[in-house]
């Protein structure tokens, strides 16, 4: 690495795309350096899958990469399709909330539980950002958006935790105000295999922001960090507490035998077979 | 073992459907249980390893179709089976497949519907949804087989139209094509045609225009592509608000579809210039025309036929000739009159448009109620 760090490296020449403040900015840069810290001087060993919504646009088509800018939540189906035929590619899918565990959940946990070889990077913004400020399965209890009126009278999912149980591979969180966290976490989950997930909490000023009552994405980011506390540190609250706060850190890391490595064994055994 | 050797079978529909997507290269298939569509899974699922393919079971048939997608681009030829309800499931990808221009194909064996039905039974009710089940202009190809060796080999041709034109390829059968067993002839492989999609050069950028169809290049294989639903330009970028660019695309992906009619609609005719009565039929309905022509030649009336290989895009032409010889023309579905009005706007007129209908419980129009309706609508002569 003998060249400073640029994610221009890794971009095309366009105009992003995202609001002043968005916390896509913030997950760009850090996953970008993590790929450089990895050692990828470019993305040609990569695939990104995406869905519909603002972050589903990170990787497309401003990555200098392959990449399949799929339906509202079909990238993890898209994906399985890739990973298949192309095994020795890293397939990462990048989605928000809304796209990734709203409309496209049961890809989400079907994928953890084959332990389907691809990285997910969930933003999760808590809102649908594209479409105006509406509720999400993520956004939090009693928060007004243009579908609550009246504050959002149902509680939110917890993803990760809904990785771990469903037997992802790598399971962390962390928002937009723990950069290195969030790059160092990539950088792990590039190294493993079978499925990955990182959920990252991220502002988004213009939808949520702005009606949940914050000034500017700056402060956002100050009540994400303020407001984080470690898994470990959810051992002294109750479960009331501990919803009020924002869970930060590793869920899960384990080797569980992956999708690719028990599909190209049945291969083989399928060929043995054949042949005895 | 490796692709089916040559030789005459006798095979079930669903089976000679995959002997022949492994035989013309399709190495990746996702599906979904769904009566009557399951047996072409399950076979899939027991040979694909053998030879060193993918199949793999989805969590829905969203999911399924989604997979083929992704296997397409990476390289793969894809397949996936369903029915009625799993087909409307797969209406959306189906248009996503179209504007990215995705080869892959679906196959649909149809049951009688709405909604689940009678999920046992044969019926022909998703010929419009072949056709126009996905939201916005796009022009579907759709095939629609009426035997178990047209199951073999209108899916080798489902393949090569999707790779030849880059766009998804509905085999549309039924629960009888699907079902039945029958003698099949298997050709040797170098004998079947196999078309593989252009693969472009180095450097190449243009992956969405410039040409009719397009190259496709691979994930992984350095050319960068990026694909979207979205309204895109030639080299993949998004242009969602742009007239010009979303006119240009829309257009070119119909047109590679319908200026070449000529070419992809593929029907079987029967004495259509030399009739008094024309049949237009198609997938298991077809079956019965055989058994009635010669009977009702005896009886002193004339018949010919148009069978349609291919529903979609719709072989105006020879329906409007069909229709300058015959005076009436009778369109038998297992359905409430779907191709009935393509077959009356293609006649323009030229001959009177007969609906037969039949629909439930999986029972087909026989030989003996076609014959009757042809030998009465000959008696009543024209209105």
């Amino acid at each position: 690495m003998t060249e400073a760090f640029s994610v221009k490296q890794y971009l095309r020449d366009l105009k992003l795309p995202f609001c002043p403040g968005c916390g896509a900015f913030t997950v760009i840069n850090a996953f970008l350096k993590a790929v450089y810290e990895s050692g990828y001087t470019d993305l040609s060993k990569f695939v990104f899958c995406s869905g519909i919504g603002c972050s589903s646009w990170i990787p497309s088509p401003y990555f200098k990469a392959d990449s399949i800018h799929t339906l509202h939540g079909r990238s993890i189906p898209v994906a399985t399709g890739v990973k298949l035929m192309r095994p020795n590619l890293n397939v990462v899918v990048f989605g928000g909330d809304g796209d990734i565990v709203g409309i496209g959940l049961s890809h989400f946990i079907h994928a953890a539980r084959r332990n389907l070889d691809v990285l997910v990077i969930m933003v999760n913004n808590m809102i649908y950002g594209m479409t105006g400020g509406q509720v999400a399965p993520t956004t939090p209890f009693k928060t007004k958006t243009t579908t609550t009126p009246y504050g959002s009278f149902e509680h939110p999912l917890d993803a990760a935790k809904l990785a771990v149980t469903a037997g992802a591979n790598y399971a962390a969180r962390w928002t937009t105000a723990h950069q290195n966290e969030l790059k160092e976490a990539v950088k792990k989950a590039l190294e493993m295999k079978g499925f990955r997930f990182i959920e990252v909490v991220s502002q988004c000023p213009t939808a949520f922001g702005r009606r949940a009552g914050f000034k500017d994405a700056g402060e956002m980011v100050r009540w994400f960090k303020v407001n984080s506390i470690t898994i470990k540190q959810t051992k002294n609250l109750n479960e009331e507490d501990i919803a009020k706060k924002i869970v930060v850190g590793e869920f899960i890391q384990k080797r569980r035998p992956t999708l690719i490595e028990t599909i190209y064994n049945t291969i083989k055994e399928a060929q043995k077979t054949e042949e005895n | 073992m490796g692709t089916l050797k040559s030789g005459i079978y006798f095979l079930q529909g669903s089976e000679a459907c995959a002997e022949a997507a492994i035989m013309v290269g399709c190495r990746f298939f996702a599906g979904y249980p769904i009566t009557p569509a399951t047996e072409i899974a399950e076979h899939m699922a027991k040979r694909l390893p053998q030879i060193g393919g993918i199949a793999i079971q989805m969590e829905d048939e969203i999911a399924s179709i989604g997979a083929v997608i992704g296997a397409s681009w990476a390289g793969a030829k894809g397949m996936t089976a369903t029915s009625g309800p799993g087909f409307s499931l797969m209406q959306e990808s189906i248009g996503y497949a179209f504007m990215t221009e995705t080869p892959c194909v679906i196959v649909d064996v149809q049951r009688a519907g709405p909604s689940t039905g009678q999920a046992t039974k044969c019926g022909q009710g998703d010929v419009m949804q072949s056709r126009w089940g996905t939201h916005g202009d796009y022009s579907a190809v759709v095939l629609s087989p009426n035997s178990v060796q047209e199951m073999f080999d209108l899916t080798v041709r489902a393949f090569n139209l999707a790779e030849k034109y880059r766009t998804p390829v509905v085999l549309l059968s039924d629960e009888v094509t699907a079902h039945m067993r029958e003698r099949v002839v298997i050709p040797p492989i170098k004998k079947v045609e196999i078309i593989n999609r252009k693969k472009p050069k180095r450097g190449d950028k243009a992956f969405f225009g410039l040409e009719e169809v397009p190259p496709m290049p691979s994930v992984g294989e350095g050319f960068n592509v990026a694909v979207t639903g979205s309204t895109h330009n030639e080299y993949g970028i998004r242009f969602t608000a742009d007239p010009l660019v979303h006119r240009k695309l829309v257009e070119r992906l119909n047109g590679k579809i319908q200026n070449h009619i000529g070419e992809i609609a593929d029907v079987e005719s029967y004495k259509i210039d030399d009739c008094q009565i024309g049949i237009v039929s198609y997938g298991c309905t077809s079956r019965a025309i055989y058994d009635v022509i010669e009977a009702a030649e005896t009886k002193g009336v004339k018949v010919g036929y148009v069978r349609l290989k291919t529903l979609w895009p719709f072989p105006d032409e020879i329906i409007k000739k069909l229709a300058e010889t015959a005076n009436k023309i009778i369109v038998p579905e297992m359905n409430l009159r779907q191709i009935f009005y393509e077959v009356k706007r293609a006649a323009e007129g030229q001959a009177q448009v007969i609906p037969m209908n039949k629909i439930g419980g999986g029972e087909l129009i026989t030989p003996e109620e076609l014959l009757d309706k042809i030998l009465e609508e000959a008696k009543k002569g024209n209105d």
